[in-house]
């Protein structure tokens, strides 16, 4: 592999400098003069960040391959600035054994796109009964640290309690889909409030995912375990997490950027587009998550990206799927939103979208500094670009794209993955 | 040779392409609809029924939820304007993987149709369609959202009897979480310039419907017996007994005294305004929400409901497919 000089980039927002990487690895820093032999890369004007991390991702293979696959799923992420991803255990067969992660981390590897991390499933079959093979997925290969049974909630207190308890003896984290059954069940899609009823959509309320989140913080605080909260949709949980770090509870949590920006009244036209779960909240949540992030109250940003067939989603809008699309969008959506309102730095945005998740899941490799002897994953974002988001140019299999036709300033340029640019302006390299 | 008598008036040139919710109709839209349904309602009167206004027109009546009343409703309707009309009930819930709700609709409309009347479980339904056809689309009742036709031949029933239902006093009663109904009226009555008092206990109304009260302009009660002495009419809403499984309201004994429309609240609405009407959608639950004597009195026009169904939905069809004849929008 050719060695590779980055030059002029803003690092980290601290100052533009030359990266030089060799075999991999960032070797030098500063005024370089030239590289014999290097390929140049011209940063002029960028912005170079940690290669991005996204604690959740769905990548649908095995089981439906047709809406995404891990192939697929790389290759958005590399054309997100993502240079790790986890992918949630739902998929089928249920990611529950040794074996099982270790094939999806096999599969991962051979895209040469990004390191693809199995998240383990909590329970066997995700039916929050009896725990999955905690140990022996994290024995494995995979070395399996992040568990959740994402799409369900582990809702029975005593086997979240043993699962927390459980995992602490190798560093584990649960990470709790937070939502009470029975406060918001298999049909609740819309957030319980005046629209949902005027439109007549089951409501979800605020409550069923707080309720779980002040229980969990406090399994944490009982067992001394640490617990991440997955894709906080309110400003309830948010003052719960607040109040949980405050007493130096264990407690991370994330955001994605459709809840720091996209709101319920989209539901106003019934477009199952903009179904997901947790359900886009109203402008208040929005504000409280964004100053959540901002302060630190909330550690990450993650995706949820959930990529769905059109005929999973061309249903009357209780009926269709939830999720949608992210890893393309995510850099631009926190740099619109989150430097453009200067609640967030470059520094910031490295925090959040790499060091912050790449610490939660135990990436050593990943979420640095770019300083001399890190590892070789470096996201370069063109601050000034201005995206118009294009459902059909995404390398997704699908196209449940919330971002379609809007305007995000601020653009992934290109994506180096351990020494080598695996994507540049929208495209794999 | 003609049957009818003199020409119908011509349909109002702003009503849409579609009617999808209530609030597609301003006031001068339902005055004109249910001016007509006055004319069709004569005609229902008549020996031979037929009316050659959507001579060649094809109306499918596309069912995804069973609805016998409704259906025959919009069938008797089509056919009376002698449009050729054919139901199709769709499966159930189409949640599994194959055909989505796009693929069973585009089917149908590609065999060439002018009217999709459509029923639907899910809130919406009606709406998603018509963003798929070039056909025109009526709401028949979708999940726990709307049903317009509904609210006119409701306002139609309240207005032969009470006249001008400006400034009157409607209550509605019932489970207002899971009605179609409610919310129709609410805009149509409003629209007409009624009062509207919705009553129920806390947990049969719907989330933020203190806000969307105060929004629109109408009023809240949970207590029924202070409401009724000055209601002129009381639409009382069918309560389903399996509700009662979600924990809405303890008991159906319980429902009935606080909400039930009972003999001594029917005395008590007599008593204090003789000419007060009594409503209900149907089907009824006689014994829980509506008593026999409620449901059978002089003033209850639960069957003039019926009656009038066909009128205004032949109106509506009339108005909608008669004068959209080159398909233009609004």
């Amino acid at each position: 592999m050719p060695s590779l000089l980055i030059t002029g980039a803003d690092l980290l927002g601290r100052g533009a400098a030359d990266v030089l990487v060799e075999d991999g690895v960032i070797t030098e820093v500063g005024s370089i003069r030239s590289a014999r032999g290097a390929d140049v890369l011209d940063a002029d004007g960028l912005v170079a960040l940690p290669g991005l991390v996204d604690l959740h991702t769905h990548l649908r293979e095995p089981g439906r391959e047709d809406a995404e696959t891990i192939a697929s799923g790389a290759a958005a992420a590399a054309v997100g600035g993502f240079t790790a991803v986890l992918a949630m255990a739902n998929t089928d067969p249920v990611t529950d054994t040794a074996e099982a992660a270790e094939r999806i981390l096999d599969l991962g590897r051979t895209t040469g796109l990004v390191d693809v991390i199995p998240v383990g499933a909590v329970t066997k079959s995700l039916a929050g009964e009896e725990l999955a093979e905690l140990g022996l997925m994290h024995r494995s290969r995979a070395r399996t640290t992040v568990f959740s049974d994402d799409g369900r909630c582990v809702h029975d207190a005593r086997v979240m309690r043993r699962a927390l308890e459980y995992v602490r003896a190798f560093g584990g984290v649960v990470s709790q889909h937070a939502q009470d059954p029975h406060l918001a069940g298999p049909q609740a899609c819309a957030h319980e409030g005046e629209l949902s009823g005027r439109l007549g959509l089951p409501g979800w309320p605020g409550v069923a995912e707080e309720s779980v989140v002040a229980r969990d913080v406090m399994l944490a605080r009982h067992t001394g375990s640490r617990v991440h909260v997955a894709h906080v949709s309110t400003a309830g949980t948010v003052e719960v997490v607040r109040w949980a770090k405050a007493q130096g509870i264990a407690v991370t949590a994330e955001v994605t950027p459709h809840h720091l920006v996209l709101t319920t009244d989209l539901l106003a036209g019934y477009d199952p587009t903009f179904k997901v779960n947790p359900p886009l909240r109203p402008q208040e949540d929005v504000d409280a998550l964004r100053a959540a992030l901002a302060d630190g109250t909330i550690d990450a940003v993650a995706t949820d990206h959930a990529p769905h067939a059109r005929q999973d989603k061309e249903h009357a809008f209780v009926d269709a799927a939830f999720g949608m699309l992210g890893l393309e969008t995510a850099l631009a959506v926190v740099s619109d939103v989150m430097v453009g309102s200067g609640l967030l730095d470059w520094a910031g945005v490295a925090r959040v979208m790499s060091q912050a998740p790449a610490r939660i899941a135990g990436l050593g490799t990943h979420g640095g500094a770019l300083e001399v002897g890190d590892a070789a994953h470096i996201t370069l974002v063109d601050p000034t670009a201005e995206l118009t988001v294009d459902r059909g140019a995404s390398l997704s299999l699908s196209r449940n794209n919330p971002w379609h036709g809007r305007m995000l300033r601020g653009a992934v340029h290109a994506t180096v993955f351990g020494g080598r640019v695996t994507a540049q302006k929208g495209a794999l390299a | 040779m003609s049957t009818s008598a003199r020409p119908l008036a011509p349909p109002h040139r702003r009503v849409r392409r579609h009617l999808l919710s209530s609030a597609d109709l301003d006031r001068s839209q339902v005055r004109a609809i249910l001016d007509t349904a006055a004319e069709m309602h004569g005609v229902q009167q008549r020996e031979v029924k037929k009316l050659p206004t959507l001579r060649g027109r094809t109306v499918v009546n596309l069912f995804f939820e069973d609805s016998t009343r409704t259906r025959s409703s919009f069938e008797i309707a089509g056919k009376w304007l002698s449009a050729d009309v054919i139901n199709i009930s769709g499966k159930g819930s189409s949640t599994s993987k194959g055909e989505s709700l796009r693929d069973t609709v585009m089917t149908v409309a590609a065999m060439g149709v002018d009217a999709l009347v459509v029923r639907h479980h899910a809130s919406g339904a009606a709406h998603q369609v018509s963003q798929w056809v070039d056909a025109h689309v009526v709401n028949a009742g979708d999940g726990t959202h709307e049903h317009p036709t509904q609210a006119l031949l409701d306002a139609y029933t309240m207005e032969r009897r009470l006249g001008d239902l400006e400034g009157r006093h409607v209550v509605i009663v019932g489970d207002l979480t899971h009605s179609r109904v409610v919310r129709s009226n609410l805009i149509t009555l409003r629209t007409l310039g009624a009062r509207v008092t919705l009553v129920a206990p806390p947990t049969l109304m719907p989330s933020g419907i203190g806000a969307w009260s105060q929004a629109d302009g109408f009023d809240l009660s949970h207590d029924l017996d202070a409401v009724l002495p000055t209601a002129d009419a009381v639409m009382m809403l069918r309560v389903q007994r399996e509700r009662m499984s979600g924990g809405f309201f303890p008991t159906p004994r319980e429902y009935t005294v606080g909400y039930g429309l009972t003999r001594p609240r029917l005395d008590a609405l007599m008593a204090a305004n003789a000419d007060a009407v009594i409503c209900h959608p149907g089907p009824m639950n006689r014994g829980l929400e509506i008593s026999p004597d409620a449901a059978d009195a002089a003033s209850s026009l639960v069957l003039d409901q019926v009656s009038a169904g066909v009128a205004v939905r032949m109106s509506v069809l009339y108005h909608l497919l008669a004068g959209n004849d080159e398909g233009e929008d609004s």
